[in-house]
């Protein structure tokens, strides 16, 4: 069976780098690559009618201007030899990433330092900590 | 963007030092617009004589439509009770749905929208008019009219237009004109549908406007001694607030005010509950009063009726079931069955009026600060009730309700927008003229006393009843149908629980 590598992927340069060491990665042992870009999103969060009225268009626009993020990256490490699928979810990036981590029988998921400073972190829990501490698999944060 | 505030900015001293040379300013005001209010609320308030009190048939066709549909349900609202929480927990959520609308949200939104000034100040004038008993006929219109709700926001999912852009709109006047046009009634509907959205019209400038932006100058007033006489000058700042949001499109305003009302609602109740509970030994009493005060009380103008027509006519205004302004809101809702946003809506009666409105009038009894015919009425009995064990309350309270009647003006501004769009088409002037017209009336909404923008309110919400419940009686079984093919869903399986992806 072919490992899996998990990679978050926002187009950051932080993200970036997180993806170059998977692709380095996957290019010796073989794995496949999964870029997740995840659109931050509640179901708990509050909303003018207006607003209401318009989600399901900016959905389609979310989605529609994430794909153009990370669906050439893809394509990109396709052609360089890297087997490589993407997707675009909203939710919770630590949740999802853990849920199709998961669902994908992966082997590791592979994350970008945020960059938020110490204490931003521990104030507001970023995603590196966050996803540290509740990841089902192993997982690397590319400083 | 920046040019437009700064010279809204330097506007308003100019108009208040113009202002302050014609004085009496409100006066001129109310004057003007009394005339015109009076006809029509003597229309809507159609009154017969009932044991000798004169009872308005508007309350009674509420009433009556709010029992009817709960029979012709069996009794969903307390049926499915459970369900609703579920649904709004988001037990049933797709996750392939994320980043749609959620019942949550449709349901907060719809909330900001009718918890409101007729939480704190309808209760107060509730309370005032009709006495304690005022509270348990509330409560009753309260639990009955969730089965309206349930009714009017299924529909407003089913019929509503999805138009290719992604957007959607729905309400009553989608469903009157569809509806009925689908049992051969075309005609009616359509009629139907186009007084509705005149009434709206008119409802959003009254109930949605008016009232709320006069009571948040009362309250203010009694703060701010500023601000006394001067109703005009505070209506032009609310105006001016409203309108940064609505006309120029400065959303951060009306998010951050979304942001802060689900907490101050919570603070509200927070604070009430810690009031009862420090008044504990008064509670028996105090369920003594309401039960004695609905059936046989004394003190009230009408007796038993008396608590009944101010209690189902608060209930009615602050939870707006049976109005259709909340199938608007909903109809935004991301679901492929109708009949799941009116388990949703049903929970909103009961939020707004069950527990929010209940909890105001309890505060009031409790604390003893109803004194029959003492002129102490609305918002300032609220206050007073309030500051009897929080000194300083009123402050807090000040400030939740006008945001409160803040995030009620933009929902209100949004739902009289959608009618006037319907009845004249969309375009970027026409939406302008309906918005201005909103500012102008948060200015002589400020600036009239209390009784005629309570009247002209209590009237244009009322006259979008009798426009919708006419239609609802009609799409009844439509409904029925459409419940039924959800159940019929969720007993084949079709439909399952998501919980665990949904809700962590």
């Amino acid at each position: 069976m072919t490992d899996r590598y998990i990679v978050g992927f926002d187009g950051t340069e932080q993200s970036r780098r997180a993806l170059d060491y998977a692709s380095a990665r996957a290019k010796k042992s073989g794995a496949h690559v999964h870029l997740v870009l995840v659109i931050e999103w509640s179901p708990y969060s509050f909303h003018t009618p207006e607003e209401l009225n318009e989600r399901h268009r900016r959905r389609e626009q979310e989605l529609e201007r994430a794909t153009t993020v990370v669906q050439p990256v893809a394509d990109e490490l396709n052609k360089a030899g890297v087997k490589t699928t993407c997707e675009v979810r909203h939710g919770n990036a630590a949740e999802l990433l853990c849920e199709i981590a998961t669902n994908k029988n992966a082997t590791q998921i592979i994350i970008g330092r945020t960059g938020d400073s110490v204490f931003t972190q521990r104030l507001l829990g970023g995603l590196t900590i966050t996803l540290a501490q509740v990841a089902p698999i192993p997982m690397t944060i590319v400083p | 963007m920046l040019k437009r505030i700064a010279w809204a900015a330097a506007s308003l001293p100019f108009m208040s030092s113009l202002a302050q040379a014609a004085d009496g300013i409100d006066k001129l005001i109310g004057d003007a617009v009394s005339p015109f209010v009076y006809p029509i609320v003597g229309t809507v308030f159609y009154s017969v004589p009932v044991f000798g009190v004169s009872f308005p048939l508007i309350v009674g066709w509420l009433v009556i439509a709010a029992v009817v549909c709960t029979l012709y349900f069996g009794f969903i609202q307390f049926r499915g009770f459970r369900h609703s929480i579920e649904l709004v927990r988001g037990d049933y959520f797709e996750p392939s749905d994320a980043g749609e609308v959620t019942p949550f949200q449709a349901l907060a939104t719809a909330l900001s929208g009718t918890v409101g000034l007729g939480n704190i100040a309808g209760v107060g004038v509730a309370v005032y008019l009709g006495g304690p008993g005022a509270t348990f006929w509330m409560i009753v219109a309260g639990l009955l009219g969730m089965a309206t709700k349930f009714t009017e926001c299924t529909l407003g999912v089913h019929y509503r237009n999805e138009y290719e852009d992604g957007t959607v709109s729905g309400g009553p006047m989608y469903y009157l004109s569809k509806g009925l046009s689908e049992s051969g009634k075309a005609t009616l509907g359509k009629i139907l549908a186009i007084f509705f959205a005149i009434c709206c019209v008119a409802g959003s400038l009254g109930g949605g406007n008016m009232f709320q932006a006069n009571q948040s100058y009362v309250q203010i007033s009694g703060i701010i001694p500023f601000f006394e006489g001067k109703g005009w000058l505070f209506g032009l700042i609310m105006a001016a607030l409203v309108g940064f949001v609505i006309i120029g499109g400065i959303k951060s305003i009306a998010r951050v005010t979304e942001k802060i009302v689900p907490g101050m609602a919570v603070l509200y109740v927070g604070s009430a509950l810690i009031i009862i509970l420090i008044n504990f030994s008064s509670v028996p009493e105090a369920f003594g009063a309401i039960i004695n005060g609905a059936f046989a009380p004394t003190a009230v103008a009408g007796g038993a009726i008396g608590a009944l027509i101010q209690g189902f006519k608060r209930a009615a205004f602050s939870n707006e079931a049976g109005v259709g302004s909340a199938s608007i809101a909903h109809s935004a809702v991301q679901t492929k069955n109708p009949a799941t946003e009116g388990y949703v809506a049903l929970l909103e009666p009961f939020i707004d009026t069950v527990v929010i409105c209940t909890m105001t009038s309890l505060v009031i009894i409790i604390t003893g600060s109803w004194v029959p015919d003492s002129g102490v009425t609305g918002i300032a009995l609220t206050s007073k009730a309030f500051e009897a064990n929080f000194s300083g309350f009123g402050y807090l309270l000040a400030i939740a309700a006008i945001l409160f009647a803040f995030s009620t003006m933009i929902s209100w501004s949004y739902y009289g927008l959608k009618a006037w769009t319907y009845m004249f088409g969309e375009g970027h002037i026409k939406e302008m003229v309906y918005k201005f017209i909103f500012c102008v009336f948060v200015v002589i909404g400020a600036s009239m006393s209390l009784g005629p923008v309570i009247d002209f309110s209590d009237a244009m919400v009322f006259a979008m009843a009798v426009i919708n419940i006419t239609g609802l009686y009609f799409l009844l079984p439509k409904v029925k149908e459409l419940l039924a093919d959800y159940h019929e869903k969720l007993a084949s399986g079709e439909i399952k629980k998501t919980v665990k992806a949904a809700a962590v």
